[in-house]
């Protein structure tokens, strides 16, 4: 199999686009697609300061790591979500990342910010998804950090295929308050928050590995422990059957939902937020989803300092 | 030919000479769901793998939180 572009003997095939390529010109192609997705987003500027939420996974360090070889001031922002020896390969992996670049990295840690409250307390106690609970906290922290930081734009590493699943799981419970807000930028709609991008929402996870593999990026390549089961993984082993069946379905999918669709949802999207009554932070109630939740472990666990961050 | 499989720390021996697409079907894995790596290279499903051949497959699937 041979190079699209060059000719020369190919190291990676992308069904999706009809194409192969070698290390070289997959390199080549890798940057100017997430160049491409910057420029016609109006993503962020090269004067704008970068926060970029990262796991330690291969789609965030892939990202961070383009996004500083294109030029652009990115600091990474990592959070330790308490879950044992998975949270700590983690760490490691995106404090290891920064250390050999010379970069910024910001670090939070669930378990001494929130009076203890790690993934795997707060999930025990509430009995919700470990997933759910993640995710609340995860972007409580993200905001935080982003406006604390004064920093102009939060970036996340979601992929072609967390976009996909996502629009799946949406589209099969119709919830349209999700779907008017699943674009690749979201532009602050309280002083708290600041502008929420996805550089990669048209690349897919595969090339995202690929592309931390060529780089030589470590990467942490174990599995989250309480991901198994999730149902995102469900939506994304469907999504991939369908993508043998037929190359290029899942960015059909996505691209054409912002195309045709999204603008509708996006039309009759909520009111903008309050500020939470304890946090600050936007809320759509009295409190923001993030002291729901410290809250809801309080009540259950009987923990008075659960919400002392606050 | 040894095949490790990452994450999930297993390896199997497989005998007899194949392309890598085949490997990967008869190991129920989907393409572009996983990289093929033999040393410090990535692998396409027409490369033909040799009994000597000792390869790593890949996940790149993630997901949980969003």
């Amino acid at each position: 199999m041979n190079c699209t572009r060059c000719r020369a003997s190919a190291e990676v095939q992308l069904r999706a686009h009809n194409a192969a390529f070698c290390r070289t010109c997959f390199l080549f192609v890798f940057r100017r697609q997430v160049e491409r997705a910057i420029a016609s987003e109006r993503m962020f500027t090269k004067e704008e300061r970068l926060l970029v939420a990262v796991s330690g996974g291969k789609d965030s360090l892939a990202l961070w790591d383009v996004l500083v070889d294109l030029g652009y001031d990115a600091t990474g922002f990592y959070v330790g979500l308490g879950i044992g020896g998975y949270s700590e390969v983690s760490h490691e992996k995106a404090a290891a990342f920064a250390a050999r670049r010379g970069l910024p990295l910001r670090v939070v840690r669930l378990e001494e910010e929130a009076g203890g409250l790690g993934v795997s307390t707060v999930a025990a106690a509430t009995r919700r998804v470990p997933c759910s609970a993640c995710g609340t906290m995860k972007r409580h922290h993200f905001d935080r950090a982003a406006t604390e930081g004064g920093f102009d734009v939060l970036v996340t590493g979601h992929n072609l295929d967390d976009e996909a699943a996502r629009l799946m799981g949406n589209v099969l419970r119709w919830q349209t308050d999700h779907l008017a807000r699943q674009r690749p930028v979201l532009e602050p709609t309280h002083p708290k928050f600041v502008r929420k991008v996805k550089p990669l929402y048209l690349t897919s996870e595969y090339e995202t590995a690929v592309y931390a593999f060529m780089r030589g990026i470590d990467y942490v390549v174990e599995e989250c422990p309480n991901a198994a089961g999730a149902t995102q993984l469900v939506y994304k082993d469907a999504l991939n059957r369908l993508e043998v069946a037929s190359p290029g379905t899942k960015l059909a999918f996505v691209k054409e939902f912002l195309r045709a669709a999204q603008p509708a949802f996006a039309a009759a999207d909520l009111p903008p937020p309050n500020g939470c009554a304890r946090c600050g932070m936007p809320a759509y109630g009295s409190l923001c989803a993030y002291c729901r939740l410290v809250d809801e472990v309080e009540r259950k666990t009987g923990r008075a300092d659960a919400g002392a961050h606050a | 030919m040894r095949v490790h499989l990452r994450p999930q720390h297993r390896i199997v021996e497989i005998e007899g000479r194949r392309r890598v697409g085949q490997l990967l079907a008869e190991l129920g894995v989907l393409p572009g769901t996983a990289m093929v790596i033999r040393g410090d290279v990535l692998l396409t499903d027409a490369e033909v793998l040799e009994d000597a051949d000792d390869v790593e497959i890949r996940a790149v699937i993630s997901g949980g939180a969003s």
